[in-house]
């Protein structure tokens, strides 16, 4: 087994893992910082699959912005989750 | 530069503000690279606006809305988008005017980005792709002032409401 196709079953699993755990947390920015996590993975992911050009988009978008959007919402709002 | 971050207590710490301030300038160079060699590398227009972007969203992050709205407001920033989408129409009807179709190439040939490459792989050459870079420039401009606006527009309604 070579080092490329040991890549590709670990990082979509820690890919899923970090995803799973950004559900599961109570404090918000936590979570926020999991998903900034999910699209740096998924940007990895997208790079050695070859696609570079959408790589380059993905971690502009997924991990800069949309983090800082999300992170805006959450000064806005409550920080931890409150259970019903 | 210290005495006039740690005047304004809004944003983050001071250590924030000037690494943030240092490393700016390097990360609009990068997106700058990035938009310029749309037609030779992976990139382009919309992939290197989304980093200048991005560095303009850390500014907003580490410096707090209100002071980055009076160095870049929106005004400004909607004034360099629809600056960036006005270059790309008028490039795309001169191709009309200058030869048969819209945004058609008439640059090939020419002294402004019109030199046709080797066949075969080169180290980067730039000044090739007629309209391309322009083009490219053109979008690259659009996307830092739209992304960043809406990012600006976002956090300084969160902080009226407070």
């Amino acid at each position: 087994m070579t080092m490329i196709e040991i890549i590709h079953i670990v990082l979509p699993v820690l890919l899923i893992a970090s995803a799973i755990v950004a559900v599961l947390f109570k404090d918000l920015l936590a979570s926020a910082i999991s998903l900034a996590v999910m699209s740096l993975l998924l940007s990895l992911e997208f790079y050695i699959l070859e696609a570079p050009d959408v790589a380059i988009a993905e971690a502009g978008i997924g991990a800069c912005i949309t983090t800082a959007i999300i992170i805006v919402a959450i000064k806005k709002t409550e920080r931890m989750e409150v259970e019903e | 530069m210290s005495e006039k971050t740690n005047g304004n207590s809004e944003g983050l710490s001071p250590i924030v503000k000037v690494i943030s301030g240092m490393i700016f300038p390097f990360i609009m160079i990068f997106s700058f690279y990035v938009i310029m060699h749309g037609h030779l590398t992976p990139g382009g227009g919309f992939q290197g606006g989304a980093i200048g972007a991005s560095a303009i969203v850390m500014l907003i992050v580490a410096f707090g809305a209100r002071h980055t709205e009076k160095r870049a407001g929106e005004e400004k920033l909607s004034l360099f988008e629809s600056i960036g989408g006005t270059l790309f129409i008028l490039v795309a009807i001169l191709g009309f005017i200058m030869a048969a179709t819209f945004m058609s190439n008439f640059l090939v040939g020419s002294a402004i980005f019109g030199e046709i490459p080797p066949f075969g792989s080169n180290p980067g050459i730039l000044n090739t792709g007629g309209i391309l870079p322009i083009l490219n420039f053109a979008v690259g401009m659009k996307v830092i002032g739209g992304l960043s606006a809406v990012v600006l527009a976002m956090a300084l309604v969160s902080k009226e409401d407070d």
